[in-house]
């Protein structure tokens, strides 16, 4: 970008749009506007004016208050001390803010992202050689950011050359030179624990790799019938209070990820403020250390300006690329992408662009697309592997699911958990419906069952699926003609999806024990309502009364199993399905005795 | 303050001037508008250019003659006087005294559109107000901090219910008091009377600060009223160290005068005409509610919705729902069964109950009897609903038990007297006597603690 010393004037202020006289201004520029100096970007020249969209509310603003370019484009700071933090939407740090500025957000203020104060201890890597040469991506050294996270200092993509210095292993702040670099056209380069990154620029990587495992998330209805993959594209559509919010914190809080950023997204202030009282004081159940070791959150509320909502997902995303870049899976979560989309929106509308559906501009879909392609597996620079998964929620209108954003999201993303109020409102949770529901990633996720948990992964499930959509076709039935003109083989149909879905599908975030589910426990469960129905099934078929097999005590017993037994009590599980096997044959072998006794 | 009048308006229609030949004024700068019969209008500048402004005139545009229509700007955004003597106090959408009292005077001066809370110094609301209702504190519990708005319709005791929550809303285990703000935008002249009677009747009128937008009032001044109402509310919570129950009535007037305006803007229409931003508009409101770190106050707010033709996926109730924390929703089918409160319970919510009940605040079998209640009336509703298809004959036994526990649901638990005022105890041991309409087995979302505690077990168990 240009430098231009000109100084420019305000000439109109529209709410969050403000039109300038700044010769030279680039599209994609930060500028600050008036005497507040509120931090905006170009978004469209027009003749000799620019259009400014203003981060910041512009109330008190005149037209012949003073504009300037800064000259970059919306950038990132990348470096130690981002894990654990709350930053606004165009990466402000919120604590340190609050600290300052007391419980209101001010405006004008551009304090760093990144402490400058802090030591950091860096260990340079070993083989690294003087005098020989760099490319982009090699790893310098590294940090230790939080105690989960070992933070790789890597030379920024945009470097390459020859290193003339590397700082020994000592404590450095973020200013502080680690080393010198000299690039092909001879100039020297010094090298920091941080750097920069224009977030609307994806960084870029050596080569995408299909994805190879899913993200298990500790939740039965997602991992084990509609799994995601890591690297994967998901969305998380659903009427408000349906759950979409609590299905994101869940996976940020279970998921065996290495990195969680939270984007709120023109959500509620005290969802952000649920995590940061409870995360420090939970422990992720794959490494044992608190959550808020490995999670950061990005704040913009919907109180918060309209347009530093739209900079919050591409905030968010540069970030977890830049962990991604480390070689970690990291999960990226956005609630809600309507609310960008509406941010979108909102800006278009201001500029008079024609709007083709609900009011969205025409380059909706195209956007929308090239944020979910954002994610992946890949081989970094450096050539190691990391990912990126990205869930979104939308919140469509009404819940009306035909609404532009959530249409254009399902052709996009590879894994749907479509959320249902009718399940929500009878209190099934989470309200995963499983009807419209999908995943295009069960083959990877059968592979990796079979290898790490059990054999039959993929034919339980597809059972299960079966049953439930007998389910769905029986009910037609009975609200039909009534619950009499079933067959007892047929009601045990029945009985036994009611099980699947309380025993299994319904999972509470509340409970202590039930809200992580691990793998096994989720492989044991299917197993259990599968007997439970196979053994009712055998039975009604030698003539058991339906009637008979719903009395059956462990019908309750195996309801109660998911909050009885936690994840690492596999062995009580196992012991019940035992039970469930012996009960079933009992009563086989009552019916047996009473029907000899009547011949 | 600049003393220059302007007497160049270009054009007035829906509650808009435009003026040209200004000088720079400031972007939500107010104005104040003189017209042919010398008679003062307020305004608020809502775009700005070099040489020209467009001014939202909270008292309309209506009757102006633009030749004869004067204006001066103010220099200063939309502010009102605060100080505790803010209670027992009526104004009206824009701070100004309404009871014929002399206005506030206090160094205390504050812009009505905040800035936003800082979601670093936020702290979770956790505190359980008791409201003596039973379909609330039961199912949806209300949080000292929330914001829980009640969805109704025309005709609905949407009213009724909001001051019964007023006058009873308490802590369980503390002397408390609230202080009560109460916004009305749009209501009827009966309704505010209604409110009145209500506070002046329960002794708490002192402690209540009114700002009052009657129907026949100017509309557009409903867009500044909440913003008004809510930095006295602040003032209070977060200055006077004081609980503030806010109520705002009726949210859809206010929404409806939002796209009035939006529409004589020009602005892109979203649904059903209301402008793309009603969302963030609405958010502005709304999260103005809560609790702040180190603050003893609190801001509860108690929105009324009225969803037109009862609709709840209309935009105003919708969007309202993506912000708030939970709903209360009324029901027209069980109003006109006589139950009151007619609260639908299916689609009532309250996010934050979570944090509120349970061994410390409540009991502990709070939550899962929660839980259990509604699993149990889903599938009651659903049996009626078979039953109503097939004939109730048809049902098996089971069956017929769900359908005497709904009606016993309804006309026990959810139906109540409007001066009744449960406690959370009595909420919770009504709750088991319909539990135990049920055997043990059947009560799963429940644990066996709870169970041998509380099931009457004997008959059934
Ligand atoms: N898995 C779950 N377990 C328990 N409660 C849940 C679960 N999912 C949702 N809920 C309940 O539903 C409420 C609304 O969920 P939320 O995620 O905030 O909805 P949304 O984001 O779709 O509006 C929560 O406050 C909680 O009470
Ligand atoms: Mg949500």
């Amino acid at each position: 970008m240009s430098d231009h010393p000109e100084r420019g004037t305000i000439r109109a202020i529209n709410g969050p749009i403000i039109t300038i006289r700044l010769p030279g201004v680039r599209i994609g520029e930060q500028v600050r506007v008036g005497h507040l100096g509120l931090i905006g970007e170009a978004i469209a020249l027009q003749g000799d004016e620019a259009v400014i969209q203003a981060y910041e509310s512009t109330e008190g603003v005149r037209p012949g208050e003073p504009a300037a370019g800064l000259g970059w484009p919306l950038s990132v700071e990348l470096g130690p001390g981002l894990i654990g933090g709350i930053f606004d939407g165009v990466q402000r740090p919120l604590q340190e803010i609050c600290e300052s500025a007391g419980d209101h957000i001010p405006r004008g203020l551009t304090p760093p992202a990144l402490n400058r104060e802090k030591l950091w201890h860096f260990v340079p890597d070993p083989t690294l050689r003087l005098g020989s040469l760099l490319t982009a991506g090699t790893h310098l050294g590294s940090v230790q950011e939080s105690a989960r996270i070992e933070h790789r200092i890597l030379l920024p993509p945009d470097h390459q050359g020859e290193l003339l210095e590397l700082a020994p292993e000592g404590d450095y702040r973020l200013e502080d030179p680690i080393g010198r670099l000299r690039s092909a056209d001879g100039r020297s380069h010094k090298l920091k624990l941080f750097q920069r990154w224009p977030v609307r620029t994806p960084r870029p990587y050596r080569q995408r790799h299909p994805s190879a495992e899913p993200l298990i998330t500790g939740q039965r209805i997602m991992d084990t019938f509609f799994p995601m993959a890591k690297g994967g594209k998901a969305a998380v559509p659903g009427p408000f209070g349906a759950g979409k919010t609590v299905v994101q914190h869940q996976i940020a809080r279970w998921s065996n990820a290495d990195v969680v950023i939270f984007v709120g997204c023109g959500e509620r202030g005290n969802e952000l403020v649920d995590v940061l009282e409870t995360f420090p004081q939970l422990q992720d159940p794959h490494t044992g250390r608190s959550l808020m070791e490995r999670t950061l959150l990005i704040a913009n509320t919907s109180n918060m300006p309209v347009v530093a909502r739209e900079a919050s997902i591409y905030v968010g995303i540069t970030i977890a690329e830049y962990y991604r870049d480390q070689g970690y899976d990291v999960v990226m979560l956005a609630d809600s992408t309507s609310r960008w989309a509406e941010a979108l929106r909102e800006v278009s509308g201001r500029l008079g662009q024609m709007p083709v559906e609900d009011g969205y501009p025409a380059y909706l879909a195209s956007r929308l697309a090239a944020v979910y392609e954002r994610a992946g597996q890949i081989e970094t620079l450096s050539g190691m592997r990391g990912s990126v998964s990205l869930i979104g929620t939308v919140s469509p209108p009404g819940g009306d699911f035909s609404e532009p954003v959530t249409a254009h999201t399902k052709e996009i993303i590879q894994t749907f958990w479509a959320l249902s109020k009718e399940l929500a409102d009878a209190r099934h949770y989470p309200a995963i419906d499983w009807v419209s529901s999908f995943s295009d990633h069960i083959a990877v996720a059968a592979e990796w069952w079979k290898r790490e948990v059990g054999s039959n992964w993929a034919q339980r499930r597809a059972k299960a699926l079966a049953l439930l959509a007998r389910d769905a076709e029986l009910s037609r039935i009975v609200n039909l003609v009534g619950p009499e003109a079933l067959s007892d083989a047929q009601r045990w149909e029945l009985e036994s999806a009611l099980l699947i879905k309380e025993a299994l599908l319904q999972q509470s975030a509340l409970d202590p024990i039930d809200t992580f589910s691990s793998p096994e426990k989720q492989y044991l469960l299917l197993k259990m309502v599968l007997l439970i129905y196979q053994g009712g099934a055998d039975l009604i078929e030698l003539g058991v009364p339906v009637q008979e097999l719903m009395e059956l005590p462990l019908l309750a017993r195996a309801r109660r199993a998911k909050q009885r037994f936690s994840s690492t009590e596999t062995e009580q599980l196992r012991e019940l399905n035992e039970e469930i096997i012996q009960a079933f044959e009992e009563v086989r072998m009552e019916y047996a005795k009473f029907k000899e006794h009547r011949q | 303050m600049s003393a220059k009048e302007y007497r160049t308006a270009r054009s007035a229609h829906g509650g808009l001037l435009l003026v040209e030949g200004v000088p720079d004024v400031a972007f939500g700068d107010r104005a104040m508008i003189r017209d042919h019969r010398n008679r003062q209008r307020n305004g608020q500048v809502i775009r700005s250019a070099v040489q020209e402004v467009l001014i939202q005139v909270y008292e309309g545009t209506d009757d102006l003659d633009l030749e004869r229509t004067w204006i001066r700007f103010l220099d200063q955004p939309l502010e009102i006087s605060l100080s505790p003597e803010l209670q027992g106090r009526v104004f009206n959408g824009i701070g100004q005294a309404r009871d014929g009292r002399p206005p506030i005077v206090s160094p205390v001066r504050r812009n009505v559109n905040g800035a936003a809370i800082n979601p670093a110094a936020r702290t979770y609301p956790r505190k359980f107000i008791q409201t003596g209702i039973s379909s609330i504190d039961g199912l949806n519990a209300l949080v000292r901090g929330q914001k829980l708005p009640i969805f109704s319709g025309s005709g609905l005791p949407h009213n009724r219910l909001a001051a019964q929550i007023v006058r009873q809303a308490r802590l369980v285990d503390e002397e408390s008091s609230f202080a009560i703000v109460f916004a009305a935008m749009g209501v009827s002249h009966a309704d505010a009377r209604f409110f009145e009677e209500e506070f002046a009747a329960s002794g708490v009128l002192a402690n209540v600060v009114m700002f009052i937008n009657l129907a026949d009032d100017p509309p557009v001044e409903r867009l500044a009223l909440p913003r008004v109402a809510l930095t006295a509310a602040e003032y209070l919570a977060f200055d006077m160290d004081r609980h503030v129950l806010v109520v705002l009535t009726d949210m859809t007037h206010y929404a409806e005068a939002l796209r009035e305006v939006a529409t004589a803007k020009g602005d892109v229409p979203s649904r059903k005409g209301y402008p793309g931003y009603l969302y963030s508009d609405l958010a502005e409101i709304y999260e103005r509610s809560g609790r702040i770190r180190d603050r003893h106050g609190s801001i509860t707010l108690l929105p009324v919705v009225s969803m037109p033709s009862d609709d709840i996926t209309h935009p105003i109730p919708d969007l309202t729902g993506y912000i708030t924390e939970g709903q209360i929703v009324l029901s027209r089918e069980l109003h006109n069964r006589g139950i009151y409160p007619p609260v639908h319970i299916l689609p009532s919510l309250s996010r934050l109950m979570k944090d509120g009940i349970g061994r410390d605040d409540t009991r502990e079998d709070h939550p899962r009897v929660a839980s259990q209640l509604y699993a149990l009336y889903a599938r009651a509703l659903e049996t009626r609903n078979l039953a109503s298809i097939v004939g109730a004959d048809e049902l098996s036994d089971r069956d017929c038990r769900y359908l005497s526990f709904a009606d016993a649901f309804e006309a026990r638990f959810i139906n109540q007297g409007e001066e009744e005022d449960r406690s959370i105890i009595e909420t919770l041991n009504l709750a088991w006597d319909l539990l135990s309409l049920f055997p043990k087995e059947a009560l799963t979302r429940v644990n066996e603690t709870d169970l041998a505690k509380y099931h009457h077990s004997g008959a059934n168990g």
